[in-house]
């Protein structure tokens, strides 16, 4: 038998006493969890970011005229500075930085594998971002009128593609080589199984944005033939921060809630490679993101023409929604097995689940020719519901893993207060667009509309519900940091967890394991516990 | 706390370059695949008009002044599967522990990338071009360059596996394997693109 040492890498903590020291340690580090965290938190700033402009945006609209908060062209450009920083610069590396903080821990690895590239990852990602925003002050990005500003917008997106790009092939790599002995595939925890499966995906659409994006630049620069001018390029990269792109970064936020909702129920997972393929159907949305175009569902014409629209319709939207709707439903079958208690971690991850799923069943409606929602605020609502649910789902993440990032345990009943007004929030900020999609609001257009009905309500009820969003992130980030300032406080399996990850010390060791250990089942730490207090 | 699992036998390799390497080579190649999507897509959308005689229909997608060099295309065309060969024939070596060969053949290699900047930087010199003077211009340019720097990355893959090999690490095996692959995607995605770009056009 192998005895896991728990405390190994004590000594890492070493006194780095000058504040330049730590920072340097920080900087050129490649301990996978400090990458992750570092990922994670600016993914949050940019989350506050996100909910801040899209609460400016509510309000903005609550007049057809626009209450001149944002004026001219900068709505253009603000609308798509918000887009691309919730797909790219929210969403996927929020997603990428938990994946390398904890893959390695679950899967039983000393280390991430290739982590010079996880720690490339980060720091393209982070340059790129640093020059999307540096344009857009400039304006520039798609719509803006300094045509060098513009041309530095394409080139920090291409950088941070390429960033999330090496972030996944790392964390790819770590699930398919750097498992514990005798930890099958079919054996590796579901949050690294959605890691696995997002990170494939990413790995096969995001560089077709990149292609996209170096036509984009090298036209732009030279020539403005090809693509068009400054406001001519967002027809071209539209694609990159919508539906179902979207759907290829939800897909470990679902790995969220299958992974904590079994230890909330205290069970195995009923049916758990069910949940394995729910998640990777959720993923089969990246199909239908690289062939760059809107596959609407079209019942006009003869029956060849009938069935052309269909079959597409249905593999790239009905499937993804198919694979949303099976892995949450498995995942809280675990609920009706066990004995569920309470949980803030479970509570975030399942509302954020239920909102993904409400925003994957009304991207599945829009794409309803019939409908007529295409270009109408219904789509912006799609988007609002994923991110801002994903947000919740990552939220409950780290509060079920800050024992093992940061040492600490969150303020549960804190933490359950704001998950319930983290769902009020997305539910305020995406419903009411939902119903002015039906009016013909326009998605993304701050002014010049008008429509019969409501106007000022729907827009100030978004506003205000991005606006909560954006304090409860806040309050979240608020909670953690005086958790973490007060110390580490955590024991080693505060939730009587099931996988590898709640073997070691909290905060996790920087080797993470002394020694291997041979895994013989799919929740190896419920297998050596002495009381198996939990159902099988 | 600590927790009893079974101890692990000693961890055979799990040929963590090679995957990275596939993932790698599976980005890059749908990076090509995205471009020359782009580039069907224009060309297909390209204006026609009927010929001389009324017997054919032309696309106006290349201009009439523009000829392409296809010496020096076919040339690159062929010399891809030599480079291919060559890194394969270090990975023939590499599992005899011949040092001498896996070195010859790895730069071997880096030359044929050599050679093939060459052939292309030859096309760029005899089609006298602007990048400025059109759309077909300005994709040829970005299509082209971003396989070239594909290429320069595997150069830069053999030149870091030939330093190794003359620095006596006898081991690389896995990279020398992860190397070939990488020419053999090189291969497979220059095929593709001499199709579209060079032959069809």
């Amino acid at each position: 038998m192998t005895t896991i040492d728990t405390h190994v890498g004590a000594e890492a903590k070493a006194s780095s006493s000058s504040f330049i020291g730590a920072v340097g340690q920080w900087v050129t580090s490649s301990d996978h969890k400090k990458i992750g965290r570092l990922f994670i938190g600016w993914s949050l700033i940019h989350a506050i970011e996100v909910a801040v402009l899209a609460a400016i945006f509510g309000f903005e609209r609550m007049s057809p005229q626009g209450l001149e908060i944002i004026t001219g062209d900068s709505a253009l450009q603000l609308s798509w500075y918000a887009r691309h920083l919730m797909g790219l610069g929210l969403l996927a590396p929020l997603f990428l930085g938990l994946a390398i903080a904890i893959v390695p821990l679950q899967v039983g690895a000393r280390a991430i594998a290739l982590p010079r590239l996880a720690q490339f990852s980060l720091w393209s990602w982070l340059f790129g971002s640093g020059l999307v925003l540096v344009s857009v002050i400039g304006n520039g990005g798609p719509g803006g009128g300094n045509g060098d500003m513009v041309d530095l917008f394409l080139m920090g997106a291409a950088l941070v593609a390429t960033g999330l790009i090496a972030g996944s092939v790392s964390v790819a790599t770590t699930v398919m080589t750097a498992r514990a002995p005798g930890m099958a595939m079919d054996m590796v925890p579901p949050f690294s199984w959605s890691a696995l499966v997002g990170s494939v995906t990413t790995i096969l659409s995001l560089p077709v944005a990149i292609g996209t994006f170096i036509y984009l630049y090298v036209d732009h620069t030279h020539a403005q033939v090809a693509f068009g001018s400054n406001k001519d390029i967002e027809k071209w990269m539209g694609w990159v921060y919508g539906q179902p792109q979207t759907f290829i970064f939800i897909v470990m936020a679902l790995g969220v809630l299958a992974e904590i909702a079994p230890v909330t129920a205290r069970v195995r997972q009923p049916l758990r490679p069910v949940v394995l393929i729910g998640l990777a159907l959720a993923s089969s949305g990246v199909l239908g993101a690289v062939t760059q175009s809107n596959h609407v569902l079209n019942l006009d014409g003869s029956n060849s023409d009938k069935l052309s629209s269909t079959l597409p319709f249905l593999l790239f939207n009905g499937l993804p929604l198919l694979g949303v709707l099976v892995s949450v439903a498995v995942a809280l079958l675990a609920l009706k097995e066990g004995t569920p208690r309470v949980s803030a971690s479970f509570a975030f991850a399942v509302l954020g689940a239920l909102m993904i799923l409400a925003g994957v069943a009304g991207s599945f409606v829009q794409h309803i020719e019939s409908a007529n929602l295409i270009n109408t605020s219904f789509g912006e609502a799609v988007t609002m519901y994923l991110v801002f649910g994903a947000v919740l789902s990552a939220l409950g993440g780290l509060t079920h893993w800050a024992p093992k990032l940061w040492g600490v345990v969150l303020d549960d009943k804190k933490v359950l207060g704001l998950a319930g007004l983290g769902v009020i929030g997305t539910v305020l900020s995406s419903l009411p667009l939902y119903i002015a999609g039906f009016s013909k609001q326009p998605a993304f257009a701050l002014f010049g509309f008008d429509y019969d009905g409501p106007v000022a309500l729907w827009n100030l009820l978004a506003g205000a519900g991005a606006a909560i969003v954006a304090l409860v992130v806040i309050a979240f980030v608020g909670l953690l940091l005086q958790a973490v300032k007060a110390g580490a406080s955590a024991s080693d399996d505060p939730w009587d967890a099931q996988t590898l990850e709640w073997s070691v010390s909290s905060p996790a060791p920087t080797n993470n394991f002394a020694a291997l250990a041979t895994v013989n089942s799919s929740e190896p730490l419920l297998d050596a516990k002495p009381s198996q207090g939990v159902s099988a | 706390m600590s927790l009893a699992l079974p101890a692990a036998p000693q961890q055979s390799s799990r040929r963590q370059l090679l995957v990275s390497t596939a993932l790698v080579a599976a980005a890059a190649a749908m990076l090509m695949a995205g471009m020359l999507a782009m580039w069907m897509k224009f060309r297909a959308g390209a204006p026609t008009r009927e010929s001389s005689d009324g017997l054919k229909i032309i696309k106006d997608w290349m201009p009439k002044n523009i000829t392409i060099p296809e010496v020096a295309a076919n040339t690159m065309f062929a010399t891809f599967p030599f480079a291919a060969m060559m890194a394969q024939w270090a990975v023939y070596s590499a599992k005899r522990r011949d040092s001498g060969h896996r070195s010859l053949a790895l730069v071997i290699t880096f030359g044929l990338g050599i050679a093939i900047i060459n052939a292309q930087i030859a096309i760029y010199l005899q089609m006298e071009m602007g990048i400025a003077d059109g759309a077909f211009q300005t994709m040829f340019y970005a299509i082209t360059g971003t396989m070239m720097f594909l290429v320069i990355a595997g150069m830069a893959f053999s030149a870091v596996a030939f330093f190794r090999s003359v620095g006596g690490r006898d081991d690389d095996q896995q990279l020398i394997s992860a190397h070939a692959l990488y020419w053999y995607f090189l291969t497979a995605a220059f095929t593709a693109m001499w199709f579209f770009v060079y032959v069809q056009k």
